[in-house]
């Protein structure tokens, strides 16, 4: 394994021990939740918007260093987009922001990604019933 | 930082008395066995010596020994070896899901090539039923393979009451015996096998060596051909710096192994009884009594075992885990799965095996470590909802 963890860079393991915006959000405006125990990453990714603005997001995330790493960081990327910059953000930014990912760890920038636009529908479906 | 390495089914330190043993045997008496003047004859009793206490250590003739590039080596020699001496007496083999990947693929490769392989299941506890055994054998049965001690639980198999079974039904019996032999009493004639896999890397020896004992009138094939090495049974230039670290590394296990294992056994139990103490909702996987005296694996609900691994590395521990995550195939561990666990509590598998460097306070400082990384770990895990 140590062979994946040498790959981890500095910032992978920078997130992966102080990880930003953990734990679940009182009243989230949306949520996100992907992932399944048989691949052994799941990924719960809250957000709130205000005025069309992320203004808060958090996490939780039972996976490897990579997931945890990658949960942190799409957390950190989003607060304060709009919902338009939030869904631009691609797997490959979020791995690139963490100086990148082993390949086999990929993935799970994927469902990072993937967790990010499920919260995002999340929000736009409660917004329409609202309506 | 003190490094505690807990994982010795993976590999262990070379014993220093090893490394002297074998460091005449490279530039010094470092003949070719099969020449005929002093030097190759020096090297040549020096490999039969550790053919001998190899012999010795499991109750078999030296002439049974055949030694190979260590336990995936002996393990496929063995299978394919009496698969295709014996393709006469008919083309079924029997083994288990909890096998060691060398069986297992090799299996899988001689089930690509026409034979037909039952994979016998396990019990919760990762045993298999020998009267599985007994009904899976059929007219066209040519082996049996069960390995002895399951290298990821740490579960011993009724060895010896599958082999019975299988000389009554004239089958042939292999046992991968990597994880037992040095560690705890392995005798060949008590196990009734007919092949029996070794490998020293695992009880202080050097990598790149171990054997396969084949008992006396059994038929298999050789997977080398070239000269005339082992019998005719291994073509190539023995090893000989790595045999001679075999032979030694066998005689301090035959010196030291009984005394080693009470000793480790308690250290195991220790940490055991620790883990159920300051964790809770944790669950020992393998079996209660019947266990290598160094095993330790648990799984620990809500969290994956790769960040625990990581934790525990950044506080200088060793260990491994059963988790996808940590493994290049992305697929929990085959034998957790056999033995009924939920791919959640596979991926939150952690193995420790203990070795002759472990005291006490390695036990301790796991104990005081862990708990603390499970509860951070848990705090983020969503598997574990904290508001309702």
């Amino acid at each position: 394994m140590s062979d994946v963890w040498s790959q981890y860079s500095e910032k992978v393991m920078e997130h992966f021990r102080n990880p930003r915006n953990v734990g679940e959000m009182e009243n989230p405006d949306g949520v996100g939740h992907v992932g399944n125990p048989v691949c052994g990453d799941i990924m719960e990714l809250y957000i709130k918007v205000k005025d069309g603005i992320i203004v808060d997001a958090k996490f939780k995330t039972f996976g490897c260093g990579a997931a945890i790493a990658t949960s942190s960081m799409v957390t950190e990327m989003v607060k304060g987009k709009s919902i338009e910059e939030a869904l631009k953000i691609s797997n490959e930014a979020v791995a690139e922001a963490l100086d990148g990912l082993p390949a086999i760890k990929m993935h799970c920038s994927v469902l990072a990604e993937e967790a990010l636009k499920s919260a995002i529908e999340d929000y736009l479906g409660r917004q329409k019933l609202k309506k | 930082m003190r490094r505690i390495y807990l994982d010795h089914a993976a590999t262990t330190p070379t014993h220093p008395e090893v490394v002297k043993a074998m460091l005449p045997y490279f530039a010094d008496a470092f003949g070719n066995p099969s020449s005929i003047y002093s030097y190759g004859q020096e090297a040549k009793g020096a490999v039969e010596e550790a053919r001998t206490k190899a012999a010795e250590l499991i109750g078999a003739r030296s002439e049974e020994i055949i030694f190979t590039s260590g336990g995936t080596e002996a393990d496929n020699f063995a299978l394919k070896g009496v698969a295709y001496a014996n393709e006469h007496k008919g083309n079924h083999i029997i083994t288990t899901a909890i096998e060691h990947h060398a069986v297992l693929e090799a299996c899988k490769f001689l089930g690509r090539r026409g034979f037909k392989i039952t994979y016998l299941p396990v019990d919760e506890y990762g045993l298999v039923d020998p009267d599985d055994v007994k009904k899976a054998i059929t007219d066209k049965t040519l082996l049996i393979s069960v390995i002895h001690a399951n290298n990821e639980v740490g579960t011993i198999e009724p060895v010896t009451a599958i082999g019975e079974i299988a000389r009554e039904a004239g089958v042939y019996f292999h046992s991968d015996a990597v994880q037992t032999v040095g560690h705890i009493p392995v005798n060949v004639a008590e196990l009734k096998v007919d092949l029996l896999s070794i490998s020293a890397h695992k009880f202080y020896g050097p990598k790149g060596i171990g054997a396969l004992y084949v008992r006396k009138g059994t038929r298999l094939v050789s997977l080398m051909h070239g000269g005339e090495q082992e019998k005719r049974h291994r073509a190539g230039t023995e090893n000989v710096p790595a045999i001679v670290g075999l032979g030694k590394a066998v005689q301090l296990a035959g010196r030291e192994m009984g005394k080693e294992a009470e000793r480790l056994a308690c250290l195991r139990d220790k940490l055991i009884k620790g883990l159920g103490e300051k964790i809770d909702h944790i669950r020992l996987n393998g079996h209660p009594t019947r266990r290598l005296p160094n095993n330790v694996n648990v799984s620990v609900d809500f969290v994956e075992g790769e960040s625990m691994l990581l934790n525990l590395d950044l506080e200088g521990i060793c260990a491994s885990t059963g988790s996808a995550c940590s493994s290049a195939s992305l697929e929990p561990s085959h034998v957790l799965l056999a033995l009924g666990l939920p791919p959640e509590q596979a991926h939150g598998s952690l193995r420790f095996t203990l070795g002759r460097e472990n005291t006490e306070a390695d036990i301790e400082r796991v104990l005081e470590v862990l708990p603390g990384i499970v509860a951070r770990l848990r705090a983020m895990s969503p598997l574990l909802k904290t508001k309702k």
